[in-house]
């Protein structure tokens, strides 16, 4: 585990435990999960499917909250917020990027981008400026006005990062962000988050069991039956 | 609110066909209930200005034993008209009507009948009776096109009537036919006779007597005399029963309309609920960008308002033109008559703003409330299961 100075402590988890009903059986996805992850970090969960990465990610975005145990997450206790407390920290603070793209299919590249931006209540000529940006970024200025269904897998995964990273959020969780993705396609996808990382400082928390992600990270966590089984640098 | 609107706004946009076919339903029942709604109100209307012309006037005075829902009080329902009404009289503001009970026979057959008195030539209600100066030494009678039918009778037909004399006595005459008039009010035709007032009121030996006395419509009510023995009916008690008569009409007629637009409705019904099956995916990424649920209710309550804003501007395109050309031209009614009160053969309908704009909120309300039915769901749906296409 990283020992960092708090103020760049992005997210800690205490013994984090979530469990879920199954009938009258439960199943419990973390075990007591204690972490921290600092500003400006290029890490990832990793392990094989059902070992409680998703659930992690998605308690640490707020989406879900621990069956006990705690989570901070930018200084905000997740499983005290209230559901609008929770929905500014991320509209805020943190980007997704979702293995299926989860593009907004009525939209262009260029309003998808947009779209935080709109619910952040941005003026228009600063929207349209970062949402250029955004899209240069992920090389895809020029398709700006294509709907999600003229792009290529690859190309809206560039679009979902674009959305992520265009309202300059501290932390982005990426569920497993290449494995609709071929290889080439995986590569020009992770260059291209790690060079926002290391351009705007931007932690990055993936979940993956794709080696190709797992070579590009600084820091994997091992889960295992929901529990820490190791946590390596570099 | 307005990013919301704009998102919904796109939704609709991007299924332009479904929103198409869903609007066009809406607007079918819209424009169904005002035409309905428009068409009821028109014939409500009329059949009041029917009655007014022909019988109603602007209110009676009735002699206190007058009953006409019991023909055996009409022996004893006269008096004299008290002096106090002769001004009126005079000035043809008001005329005095006698009504006795009376027989009269036609090659038909023998019929109970009401006879009326009526002062020929007077102009406060629509009755012919100037027919009633002629009569070419018979008694001048004037019928209802039903009465005509219902006797067997036209225009200078003799009949035999009988009634009771001064000495209560059975009186004889024999009368011709003068006029028949063509009314939609039944209540002035159907087992009625109109004669002239003197010769009734001789024959029956109430001379100076009536049994009602019929305002001109407009009449200031306040200006008219307290007369004892003589109770005032205003035209809403008299059109009470006219009212009530229509009310139960407009009710049956309006099943249909309601029941078309509740198919309307559960057509943005349905489709709502198969939008937000289909769109799990996506309701879970609108919260995980920032969104909350109660957000995301509104957005799919939106979308529905959405389909009754459509609904009533694609209603305005066809049903105002519509509306101005029956609204002028009218619609041909020729079975108006079977409906039991005073209808002409072409009808009227009323468009009142209230009306139209009445029925624009109730689409628009009613499109939005189903709409947020199926969408309260949202609300109840882990964002987490949402993103992985799971209903929970």
């Amino acid at each position: 585990m990283l020992n960092m100075p708090d103020n760049n402590l992005i997210v800690e988890t205490v013994e984090l435990v979530k469990r879920y009903p199954m009938g009258r059986q439960e199943l419990v996805a973390l075990k007591g999960v204690s972490l921290r992850f600092c500003r400006g970090e290029f890490s990832g969960v990793i392990g094989p499917s059902g070992s409680g990465k998703t659930t992690l990610l998605n308690i640490i975005g707020t989406l879900d909250v621990p069956s006990s145990g705690s989570v901070r997450v930018l200084g905000e206790t997740v499983e005290r917020l209230s559901p609008a407390a929770a929905a500014r920290l991320r509209s805020r603070h943190i980007g997704f990027v979702f293995q299926t793209f989860n593009l907004l299919p009525v939209y262009t590249a260029y309003e998808n981008v947009e779209f935080p931006l709109l619910l952040l209540g941005m003026g228009a000529q600063e929207r349209r400026r970062r949402v250029m940006a955004a899209l240069e970024w992920v090389g895809l200025a020029d398709r700006a006005n294509s709907r999600p269904a003229q792009l290529s897998g690859g190309e809206c995964q560039r679009v979902a990062i674009a959305r992520a990273m265009v309202k300059e959020p501290a932390l982005v969780l990426a569920d497993e962000p290449t494995a609709n993705l071929d290889a080439e396609n995986s590569h020009h996808i992770l260059e291209t988050m790690q060079k926002l990382n290391q351009e705007l400082g931007t932690t990055f928390i993936f979940s993956t069991h794709d080696d190709k992600v797992i070579g590009y990270l600084r820091r994997r966590i091992r889960l295992v039956d929901g529990r820490v089984a190791a946590d390596e640098t570099g | 609110m307005l990013t919301l609107l704009g998102l919904a706004w796109r939704n609709l946009r991007s299924a332009a066909l479904r929103t198409g076919l869903n609007s066009f339903a809406l607007s079918l029942g819209f424009v169904m209930i005002i035409f309905g709604q428009g068409l009821l109100e028109g014939v409500n209307r009329q059949a009041e200005r029917m009655a007014v012309d022909y019988d109603v006037g602007g209110g009676q005075f009735w002699q206190e034993n007058y009953d006409p829902y019991d023909y055996s009080t009409l022996i004893r329902a006269h008096a004299p008209v008290p002096a106090g009404f002769q001004p009126l009289i005079e000035r043809g503001e008001a005329v005095p009507i006698l009504v006795v009970p009376g027989t009269v026979r036609s090659a038909v057959g023998l019929m109970p009948v009401v006879l009326k008195g009526i002062v020929p030539g007077q102009q406060v209600v629509k009755i012919p009776s100037a027919g009633l100066d002629s009569g070419n030494g018979l008694l001048p009678v004037v019928v209802g096109l039903r009465m005509a039918q219902m006797l067997g009778v036209s225009a200078g037909d003799t009949v035999q009537i009988q009634l009771q004399g001064p000495e209560a006595q059975t009186v004889e005459v024999k009368g011709r036919v003068a006029a028949v008039m063509r009314t939609p009010v039944t209540t002035v035709d159907e087992g009625q006779l109109w004669l002239p007032l003197d010769r009734l009121a001789e024959l029956a030996g109430l001379a100076g007597q009536a049994t009602l006395l019929t305002v001109r419509p407009g009449y200031p009510r306040n200006k008219l005399p307290a007369a004892p023995g003589w109770i005032f009916q205003s035209p809403a008690v008299l059109l009470s029963d006219l009212r009530q008569m229509i009310g139960t009409k407009t009710v049956g007629q309006s099943v249909f309309f309601v029941v078309l637009f509740l198919l309307a409705l559960l057509a943005i019904f349905d489709t709502q609920v198969f939008s937000i099956f289909r769109r799990r995916r996506e309701i879970g990424t609108l919260v995980a960008l920032g969104m909350t649920r109660g957000q995301v209710v509104v957005l799919f309550t939106l979308e529905g308002a959405l389909y009754g804003v459509l609904a009533a501007l694609l209603g305005a395109v066809y049903g105002l033109p519509l509306f101005v050309y029956l609204n002028r031209h009218g619609i041909s009614f020729p079975g108006g008559s079977s409906w039991g009160f005073a209808l002409e053969e072409r009808m009227y309908p009323v468009y009142s703003s209230g009306l139209v704009i009445g029925t624009t909120l109730l689409v628009l309300i009613a499109a939005a409330f189903v709409a947020w039915l199926p969408a309260r769901r949202i609300a109840r749906l882990k964002p987490t299961d949402a993103l992985r296409g799971r209903w929970g």
